[in-house]
């Protein structure tokens, strides 16, 4: 096997094995695209991670995680009217917060082109909701792509930028989770590599740029040109295409993942309907859809997530006097979760049961099982802090998440964060909590990439309206639950040194007078400064901090620095099971018998433990057994 | 051959469920076999269960298995084990899976009980699911519980098509130096 970079920058047709996130870092190579930006956010950051594998000196375009999305976005608009193509990546949830620079984006003449490459989730993996970003296509008069496969993700980039490039307008492609990361052989094309020109090509004369009042109008009329020029094109790409059972009767329309779906569950269907397939899904093939509808009495909409191919098609089928039965989502259901297989056997089932054979009972004597939800990792610095937090307040103090590794406080034992929106949300929410409320406190919590990201805005209103409610950011040193992107406070960014913009000399300079700091493993001192806070009045701060330790035991193995050695539970042990019921970390395991034994694959020696055993029944092992 | 093989791979994460699961594709292809795979990301990889699921043959459309119709179930933890024969593995399939125990939340917090290997041999019974148990008791390193699995995968013959030499290339694509000769131990064993 070839090293990745080779792969990714090989000047001649090459093929590999890979996900579809890595397939589109060669797409953007071979597109010659110059400036691509992001903020991390399942199911995306993998492609940064396959670009972080490409020597500096030799990427040929720049990349950077910019501080959230809609920095990204505007830094990406910023390089493609100065003449670079442009793309930009993140997940779905991203696009909202990208939102207010995005929606104008298709006024703009991009004269370099721009990608925009949506993450977005359906059956909500590791994201907070299931929105359907096809939504903002039509709102913003973004065309939009939807592939499939790696592959098609790979192809369509390319036609994408094509398209972005000529049309001088930005273009969406949208992945889905399980196309992000599906993986296959990838056959590229060979790469025709275009020099740099570094002359910035920003000339006023190409906007108008400025949007505002009367002008607005002229510039909405363009965009929509351009997006009827790209109706001629959907109806003309073989992106769009019909796969041709014979079939005169029954017609499917599908698109993405869900078209693969449909054709696993097509092998138990009696009846093999046509399909056409859907890569462009704004604007539509509108002539091959009215095509397609007047060939067949029936069809049906095969649609993940909302309903917006459905009514789009009912509305051709009604401005053309087709007669044909066209049907969608039959009920709630089928608005909601990933259209796998299963999801789309289940739909068509309800369509047309006649077409398959009967279902198959549930087995019922299958043994119960418990679920498995994912958990803070052992030596978890937000574990000591939710530990010693829980012993400084009782159920009636209000807690509110936010985004990030410590949103798994909400979990049983801690069951800490009662509320969650979105990326900085919580100090908003907590500060309205805190009105007409003299009875009980407020806390929120705040991760430390999202305090850049979206934290601020929260914190500096918390300071001005002088709110009522203790803030406590949980510093780990890094955005860990994306994988371990650097923010601005770590002192590096993407490609090299940066400045350090520490968070306890922002807040200072913001003026909040009342800040703490602790480090988490200190977990009395933590416990004193809770109570400590939650006892004055106004808005004050806590930082409780210690590094993300999945980190840290990577570095200490990467540096050969060797570990700590692993606890062990002596026979001190009373059985009072503060460690599992209360502390628990994953570490600790129960005997049948209730004895408490150390799973040594998971821990990791820090020790964090010790201090929580009533009878210090814990202890680090002698040396580390080899 | 076959039209389409299911392996769906189950663990929880930290296990190695990535690398297990990239050395079965990569073999599948070294073996000339059409494969796609998907992989379970982001949240799920904290402690939480995560699943990887290979689809071999030219009749295998989805990188996504139907529930019930996986020829092979390969777990590197045995509540995982359970779980993914409950979700996805035929009657009459293979379990093969590593005998770690790593308790989920409600067995730590005592409000359920451990999952028993009789519970697993039993209803690999009552389905007539081939039971394979691996364990190594010497094993130095657990993150390498993953290649013991695939030695024995590999050994028993248990994905058609795909032969020792096409498992040990993969192994071989994937690692260098003395991880490499760590693993390529551990899998010969």
């Amino acid at each position: 096997m070839k090293k990745l970079p080779e792969i990714l920058l090989s000047k001649e047709k090459t093929q590999e094995i890979m996900m579809g996130n890595w397939g589109l870092v060669r797409a953007m190579v071979e597109a010659n695209v110059r400036v691509v930006t992001s903020y991390p956010g399942s199911p995306t950051p993998e492609i940064a991670t396959a670009i972080a594998q490409i020597p500096k000196a030799e990427r040929p375009f720049y990349f950077e995680f910019s501080v959230n999305e809609k920095v990204a976005t505007e830094v990406a608009f910023g390089a493609s009217i100065n003449g670079h193509l442009s793309c930009v990546f993140f997940k779905s949830v991203g696009l909202n917060v990208a939102a207010d620079s995005l929606v104008q984006l298709g006024l703009m003449e991009l004269i370099g082109g721009m990608v925009i490459i949506l993450g977005d989730d359906p059956g909500a993996n590791s994201s907070q909701n299931e929105q359907d970003n096809r939504h903002f296509a039509k709102m913003a008069y973004i065309p939009i792509f939807e592939p499939s496969t790696p592959t098609e993700a790979y192809q369509m980039f390319k036609e994408a930028a094509a398209l972005s490039q000529e049309k001088k307008m930005p273009v969406f492609l949208r992945l889905t989770t399980h196309v992000c990361h599906y993986k296959e052989l990838i056959k590229f094309d060979a790469w025709n590599k275009k020099e740099l020109d570094p002359n910035p090509k920003f000339d006023a004369k190409n906007g108008p740029y400025i949007p505002i009042t009367t002008t607005v109008f002229p510039l909405k009329r363009k965009a929509l040109k351009k997006l009827d020029e790209v109706a001629d094109y959907s109806d003309k790409t073989t992106v769009n295409f019909i796969k041709d059972n014979g079939n005169n009767d029954v017609g499917i329309i599908t698109m993405g993942l869900p078209y693969y779906s449909l054709l696993d569950v097509m092998q138990e269907m009696k009846v093999q309907p046509d399909i056409l397939k859907l890569g462009m899904i704004y604007p539509l093939p509108k002539q091959k859809i009215i095509d397609f509808l007047k060939n067949h009495k029936e069809v049906k909409i095969l649609e993940e997530l909302d309903d917006i191919i459905e009514r789009d098609v009912k509305m051709i089928a009604f401005e053309n006097k087709i007669d044909v039965e066209i049907s969608g989502k039959s009920d709630l259901l089928d608005w909601e979760n990933e259209y796998t297989p299963d999801k789309v056997k289940e739909v068509l089932r309800k369509q047309w049961s006649q077409f398959f054979a009967p279902a198959i009972p549930k087995d019922n004597k299958k043994p119960k099982l418990t679920p498995r939800p994912a958990q803070m990792c052992p030596g978890c610095g937000h574990r000591s802090a939710f530990h010693a937090i829980r012993k400084a307040i009782n159920k009636n103090v209000i807690t509110v998440g936010d985004i990030g590794c410590h949103t798994l406080g909400f979990l049983p034992p801690y069951n800490i964060g009662e509320a969650l929106l979105s990326m900085g949300h919580s100090n908003g929410t907590a500060a309205g909590l805190s009105l007409f409320n003299t009875k009980r406190k407020v806390i929120s919590f705040l991760g430390d990439s999202t305090f850049f990201h979206a934290g601020l805005p929260g914190i500096i209103n918390a300071i001005f309206n002088n709110h009522n409610h203790t803030l406590i950011i949980m510093e780990n040193g890094t955005t860990a639950m994306t994988g371990h992107q650097d923010h601005p406070a770590v002192g590096k960014n993407f490609n090299e040194v940066s400045d350090k913009i520490p968070i306890l000399n922002m807040l200072k300079g913001m003026g909040v007078t009342n800040i703490r700091s602790v480090d988490t493993y200190q977990q009395a001192k933590l416990t004193q400064a809770v109570k400590d806070a939650l006892a004055e009045d106004g808005f004050n701060v806590i930082i409780a901090k210690h590094p993300c330790m999945l980190k840290f035991m990577r570095e200490l193995t990467k540096k050969k620095l060797g570990t700590p050695p692993k606890v062990h539970v002596t026979a001190k042990c009373n059985k009072t099971y503060e460690c599992i019921s209360v502390f628990a970390c994953p570490s600790y395991q129960v005997n049948p018998d209730g004895s408490i034994w150390v799973q040594e694959d998971l821990c990791i020696g820090d020790g964090s433990c010790k201090q929580t055993c009533p009878t210090q029944a814990i202890e680090s092992k002698a040396k580390e057994e080899k | 051959m076959f039209a389409d093989f299911n392996i769906f791979i189950i663990g929880v994460g930290g296990q190695g469920i990535g690398l297990l699961s990239e050395a079965v594709i990569r073999a599948a292809y070294c073996a000339g076999l059409q494969a796609k795979g998907v992989d379970t990301h982001g949240l799920a990889q904290r402690g939480g269960t995560v699943t990887s699921q290979i689809r071999l043959g030219s009749k295998a459309f989805s990188p996504l298995i139907q529930e019930g119709s996986a020829d092979i179930v390969i777990a590197l933890e045995r509540h995982e084990a359970l779980r993914g024969m409950n979700s996805h593995l035929k009657n009459g399939g293979d379990l093969v899976f590593y005998d770690a125990v790593w308790q989920p939340l409600d067995v730590r917090l005592m409000q359920t009980k451990e999952t028993q290997n009789e519970t697993i041999k039993a209803e690999c019974k009552r389905r007539e699911i081939n039971y394979h148990r691996v364990f190594k008791d010497d094993l130095k390193n657990s993150k390498m519980q993953n290649v013991v699995v695939l030695g024995y995968i590999a050994k028993h013959n248990l994905i058609p098509g795909i032969s020792k030499d096409n498992y040990l290339q993969a192994i071989k694509d994937l690692l260098t130096g003395t991880l490499l000769d760590q693993n390529l131990k551990v899998f010969e064993q």
